[in-house]
């Protein structure tokens, strides 16, 4: 028995699940046999262009309503900011000013929608932003590949396809491709240091301590805590819920632009697409539960989960002679994580309450 | 079934049903053929969607598990090709795989539900999405020695697609059928079919069913009448995750191909939807409303098809199919949980 209880505080531990990713990391890179400075750069690079959706999580997770897997709609939100801006052909520094302005507004609408959904829904909050954010999705689609070019007119041609109809699957963002990350762009050795993008990444997360420190913050912890008492207390729960939902799909419409701009390609149907995932798991990694997120657990979670995700296709290639085993792996560990901390969190809950 | 009352999605797509049986009139389009297809397919999807019907029950919510069950049936009828198995008798010893695979991940899959009780839906989502590229490494390694499942070239690994034309293809669908005129009714299917729908009938008329049924109305209440909680719930899940089994066979043996690898993560959502628009609102559920689901989706679907390919977009069909099935799914959560504040 004592045993027993000795494992499962073990296995409540923050440390555990980054412990495992570390020791997973190391033995799948040794066997990778990748250098040490091409994983570092390309996950520099991931910490680059993830960062921002990974931190876009934390707020809802103080506020009580789990990881919210509806940040896809904030990355729609800008991608259709995106394609708009593109269609009218404005470029440069005014496009993409233009496009965050036309995608922070979007998600403020569309963040609105989703936390007055969410209070109708309370305690079934994650599997209500999975279906939301695959409805959006397929919304999403019907608008391009459908709308454009129908019933939407479109002065670009370039981005609809021959037959007239709908968004190409990809279109180039080669007027604003990497236009940010070679800003400050430190070299060492063979090492790749984009300077200006990770203070970037840091200052969201500064953004993001700020607010957990001002009023509003106290607010939402409280209300993340217990939600009774917080409406006793005289804490409008719902607005604070849902002013939470509009943040967390702003940040997440910048951090789906950071991604784009980085990748300078843009799969206008599949870019979005497992961007809730990856970010809910890299979270994870980082010692985060589906009830405590700090900012720190983010920022390592994207290290750690990155460092596997990199090396373990390699990894795979080398131990079994297939490359598609070491891609299996890396679903397995974005999904498995996220099903053992639900697991784990929601059996702790049960035995409290 | 008696105090049956039409629910607005109902409405909307037997509004948007009948809006499409006329536009395929106006199109010149063969009605006979598509009533055929629309009962094999009313099978085909609709063992899949029954087996959600004994989660619901116990309380254990909409199975967005369901992969967990249908790789149990995939493994089943993968056994019984790799053996060489033909003809009915392949279909029967896939069945009697398929049932022992099932009961075994059942019964896991039901002690890890009942650990995440009130909470099932999201950790059954997560559950059957990692066990599919846990799976993949099965289907990749396991040492299958059929020619006609292997990769062709390699010689390891199943396909994503294994062909069943040589083995029980369409087995069930041509059992028994009577064509009267152009109609043809595929009799046999549609026996199997009644049989399971009877098997959930009377299950639900046993001690055991109605034990099911009242720990999904009142949990405390059942406890304190003596019911085993935990126990009950097993059961119920270990039957619809043998239900979902026997469910990807009975599509399997329509659909011509085993289908492997990633293709079970798309399946949970849209059984669901469908069970939904059936009168289902994610807690008890009639076999009826599970039926009348299937026909009412599958049928649209159908017709949608040729109808998207005629005004030129076909992508549309796929568009409206995941609109239609993530919004229901939607407004099922949000009325269900309108209803646990008031009652």
């Amino acid at each position: 028995l004592r045993i027993k209880e000795e494992a499962s505080r073990l296995l409540d531990s923050e440390y555990m699940v980054p412990a495992i990713f570390i020791i997973l990391s190391y033995f799948a890179w040794q066997f990778s046999g990748l250098t040490g400075s091409f994983v570092f750069n390309q996950v520099v690079t991931r910490f680059i262009r993830d960062g921002i959706l990974v931190l876009s999580l934390i707020i809802p997770v103080v506020a009580g309503m789990g990881l919210n897997f509806a940040i896809t709609v904030g990355a729609m939100a800008i991608q259709t900011a995106l394609l708009i801006v593109i269609g009218y052909q404005v470029e440069g520094i005014k496009g993409i000013l233009l496009a965050i302005i036309i995608g922070v507004f979007l998600s403020l609408v569309l963040g609105y929608v989703i936390g007055r959904i969410l209070n109708r829904v309370k305690g079934k909050e994650m599997i209500t932003t999975i279906i939301i954010g695959f409805l959006f999705n397929s919304i999403y689609q019907l608008i391009f590949l459908v709308g454009f070019g129908t019933v939407i007119p479109v002065a670009n041609k370039e981005i609809i396809l021959t037959r007239g109809i709908g968004v190409r699957n990809t279109v180039d963002l080669g007027m604003y491709r990497n236009t940010i990350d070679k800003l400050g762009l430190f070299k060492i050795g063979e090492l790749e240091i984009p300077l200006f993008m990770i203070i970037v990444v840091l200052l969201f997360a500064a953004i993001i301590f700020y607010i957990l420190h001002t009023r509003f913050g106290q607010e939402v912890k409280a209300v993340g805590s217990d939600r009774q008492t917080s409406e006793i207390l005289g804490i409008n729960t719902n607005m604070i819920r849902i002013k939470v939902m509009i943040l967390s799909t702003i940040l997440a419409a910048f951090g789906q632009l950071a991604y784009l701009q980085n990748i300078g390609m843009f799969d206008v149907y599949t870019a979005h697409m497992n961007a809730d995932i990856i970010s809910c798991a890299a979270l994870l990694a980082g010692g985060a539960s589906i009830k405590k997120a700090k900012i720190r657990h983010a920022l390592m979670g994207i290290f750690l989960f990155h460092t596997l995700f990199i090396v373990s296709p390699q990894a795979g290639q080398n131990l079994f002679n297939n490359a598609a085993l070491g891609e299996y792996f890396r679903s397995f560990v974005a999904y498995g994580t996220i099903a053992l901390a639900l697991i784990i969190n929601i059996k702790n809950e049960n035995k409290f309450s | 079934v008696k105090n049956y009352r039409l629910k607005p999605p109902q409405i909307i797509i037997s509004a948007f049903l009948i809006l499409l049986i006329a536009l395929s009139y106006i199109l010149h389009m063969d009605l006979v053929v598509l009533l055929n297809q629309s009962m094999v397919k009313l099978v085909m999807n609709g063992v899949l969607v029954l087996s959600l019907i004994p989660m619901l029950n116990v309380g254990a919510g909409m199975n967005f598990g369901l992969p967990v069950g249908i790789i149990g049936g995939l493994v089943g009828m993968c056994l019984a090709v790799n053996f060489r198995m033909t003809g009915f008798y392949g279909f029967f010893m896939s069945i009697l795989f398929t049932l022992m695979i099932c009961t075994l991940l059942g019964w896991i899959y039901g002690l890890i539900l009942n650990r995440v009780k009130g909470r099932e839906e999201i950790a059954g989502t997560f559950i059957g999405f990692s066990f599919i590229p846990l799976m993949n490494y099965f289907w990749t390694l396991a040492p299958f020695q059929n020619r006609e499942m292997l990769y062709p070239i390699g010689g390891q690994g199943l396909r994503p697609k294994i062909s069943l034309e040589n083995y029980f293809n369409h087995i069930l669908d041509n059992f028994g059928l009577i064509s009267i005129g152009n109609i043809e009714i595929p009799v046999g299917l549609i026996f199997v079919y009644a049989i399971i729908c009877l098997f959930l009938y009377l299950y639900f008329r046993t001690k055991i069913g109605r034990a099911t049924i009242a720990v999904g109305e009142n949990e405390a209440f059942a406890k304190l009448s003596g019911i085993n909680i935990s126990q009950t719930r097993l059961i119920a899940i270990i039957i619809s995750t043998i239900i979902a089994g026997f469910g990807i066979c009975i599509y399997a043996q329509s659909y011509g191909f085993i289908q492997l690898y990633d293709e079970p993560l798309s399946m949970a959502f849209p059984a669901v939807s469908a069970i939904l628009i059936g009168g289902s609102t994610g807690k008890k559920t009639f076999i009826f409303e599970a039926i009348l689901g299937t026909y009412l989706l599958q049928s649209m679907y159908l017709l949608s098809v040729p109808i998207a390919n005629e005004i030129l977009v076909p992508e549309l069909t796929e568009i409206l199919r995941s609109f239609i099935t993530y919004g229901i799914i939607l407004y099922a959560l949000l009325v269900r949980e309108r209803r646990g504040i008031n009652s």
